[in-house]
């Protein structure tokens, strides 16, 4: 593995809690930029982020970040990181800007290089007029956005961001997901997005990585992921035989996921054949199976797509 | 270089301390905050009466030798005066000890602190130091200010060079109360979220060892068993120190076993329980 090129380097890695095993021989190459650690929860997401940070000592395998090994240079490793957790976390009977600069100075920088700091990146993550106000009087999205900034506040070279959209209002997502897609492309930080929300990596990462009970599922360029030689089609149909129509289109090597609204998405495996090849063959199905075929339209391949492939295979 | 500034995130270019301060940041920010508290001041200021008091008995003693016979300056007025200011100290170490951890964890501040570049055990000894410094701010400073005060108020190093053993003893005892008061405050500051809890844990455990200790007095007769109180043992150790008659029948070398027992337990403890991740069995 080229470990001064990748974010993360995991080398068959296992992390358990006792007797429960949290990560199942784990090797996974995370490259720079924006990574996506997707995953349902309890997939091992979270673990995999405190192992990476040394909270957590893995019963077997090797861990390195931004090419130093996490069990021998710890320190010089989280001086590069920035982690904002997936649980409230501050100092009680701090301001946010006393706490932000706080943090900056635990990671190294001089005070009044720490407070600077503060100022700035509480003003970046939307913070700028409430900084002065007790922590613990803050909302649920306000505390998302302060842990952003305690990560963000030293400067570092990768962060962490282990569900960062979690308890926030739609508006409020969107800005922070806005404020991610900026940091990533914008700025040129590197960072892994940890999510069980598939939008949320989609519109911020590049690449994504899906974990799925301790063990990886898939990983790769979310573009060349959600873009294999096929085809996704909606299809929604009626009739008592549905379960029977789903194992046949399985049993014609269609890969078949049920969506919202009783929709099913149908993926469509190899080359065109030729124009409405596809949905031909889909709707002899659905008659061999004495179901209705009510709406089939293409659609596009997305991360969903992906995800449920991936998930399905394990 | 883009003609406008860019007010956003920028990228930080400035000098990084050495790895290993962190600590000191904690213990800059922990007396800051301590020092907001007026109650803590108030405290630490009643803390220095009994310091003034003697510096009167030393005075008086110094310019009207006849009342030498009533207020006599020995190294047992030194041992007196560093017991009562372990008597603040329990005080100090309740009020501003029993949050240090616990409203970290209660916080989750944490996994905060750990992803930093900081051990545990800086992290750990950065809430020591917090303590500590308060605690020694009520103990040993006015004790060995005493001291000195003793030798300029009489105008000679006479009782010190008499009793060379003065400014040790009242350092060792000094050190030795607030170390232990420190150490197991922390500990029992680690194992809960609440600061209420801990400090009625902490208030708990001096009590019940004292009571434990006057009980099997009274069953077996003896002050054998005085290794069974935190503050017995304490008072042991501090007559060898200040070479007084011992007020106890437990031999020192026993008090200070159980005393390394219980820093030791509490070093566990806090080694146990200052964690970056809180695993549920």
């Amino acid at each position: 593995m080229a470990l001064a090129d990748s974010a993360v380097v995991l080398d068959h890695v296992s992390v358990a809690y006792g007797a429960q095993a949290a990560l199942r021989d784990v090797t996974a190459e995370f490259p720079k930029g924006a990574v996506g650690l997707l995953g349902p929860n309890g997939a091992g997401k979270s673990t995999m982020l405190k192992a990476l940070l040394g909270f957590l000592r893995p019963t077997s395998g090797r861990l390195a970040v931004l090419g130093l090994d996490v069990a021998a240079r710890p320190l010089e490793i989280r001086a590069r990181l920035g982690y904002m957790p997936e649980t409230d976390g501050y100092v009680p009977g701090m301001s946010a800007v006393a706490f932000v600069a706080y943090c900056g100075q635990l990671a190294g920088l001089p005070a009044a290089d720490a407070m600077q700091r503060a100022h700035e990146v509480l003003f970046y993550v939307g913070l700028g007029e409430a900084r002065y106000r007790d922590i613990q009087t803050y909302s649920t999205g306000m505390k998302q956005r302060i842990k952003l900034a305690q990560a963000l506040v030293h400067d570092p070279d990768l962060l962490f961001l282990d569900e960062p959209t979690n308890g926030m209002d739609p508006k409020g997502r969107d800005e922070m997901l806005d404020l991610i897609r900026d940091l990533a492309h914008g700025k040129g930080v590197n960072l892994i997005l940890s999510s069980h929300l598939l939008p949320d990596v989609e519109y911020t990462c590049d690449y994504v990585v899906v974990l799925d009970r301790g063990a990886i599922a898939t990983s790769g360029p979310i573009a060349t992921l959600k873009g294999p030689a096929g085809r996704v089609f909606e299809v929604r149909v009626k009739g008592a035989a549905r379960p029977t129509f789903i194992e046949r289109l399985r049993e014609a090597g269609l890969d078949c996921q049920p969506g919202e609204d009783d929709v099913l998405r149908v993926f469509v495996p190899g080359d065109e054949h030729g124009p409405g090849e596809d949905q031909r063959r889909i709707c002899e199905i659905a008659r061999d199976s004495a179901v209705q075929v009510r709406h089939l339209r293409a659609s596009v391949p997305t991360l969903e797509d992906v995800f449920a492939r991936a998930v399905g295979d394990q | 270089m883009s003609p406008v500034h860019d007010q956003s995130y920028r990228h930080y270019d400035g000098a990084r301390q050495p790895l290993g301060r962190a600590w000191l940041v904690i213990l800059g920010q922990g007396l800051r905050a301590l020092l907001r508290r007026r109650a803590l001041v108030a405290l630490v200021v009643l803390a220095w009466v009994p310091f003034l008091v003697r510096t009167v008995q030393i005075y008086v003693v110094a310019a009207y030798p006849q009342a030498q016979a009533v207020l006599s300056v020995t190294p047992r007025t030194f041992q007196r005066f560093v017991e009562l200011q372990s008597v603040f100290a329990f005080f100090v170490t309740v009020y501003a000890g029993s949050g240090l951890i616990a409203n970290d964890r209660r916080a989750n501040a944490l996994q905060v602190y750990l992803s930093k570049p900081l051990l545990r055990v800086e992290y750990i000894i950065g809430k020591l130091a917090i303590l500590l410094v308060i605690l020694l701010a009520t103990t040993l400073a006015p004790a060995l200010l005493l001291v000195v005060v003793q030798a300029l108020v009489s105008g000679s190093v006479d009782f010190l060079q008499q009793h060379t053993f003065i400014v040790p003893a009242v350092t060792l005892a000094s050190l030795l109360r607030v170390l232990v008061a420190a150490l197991t405050m922390l500990a029992l500051s680690s194992m809960s979220k609440s600061a209420r809890y801990v400090a009625v844990m902490y208030t708990g455990v001096i009590f019940f060892t004292q009571a434990m200790y006057a009980v099997l007095t009274a069953i077996t007769g003896s002050t054998r068993v005085a290794w069974i109180s935190i503050t017995a043992n304490l008072d042991v150790v501090s007559d060898a120190v200040f070479r007084q008659p011992p007020r106890y029948e437990t031999p020192v070398l026993v008090s200070v076993l159980v005393l390394a027992g219980l820093v030791v337990l509490s070093i566990s403890v806090l080694d146990r329980q200052v964690r970056g991740v809180e695993v549920v069995s």
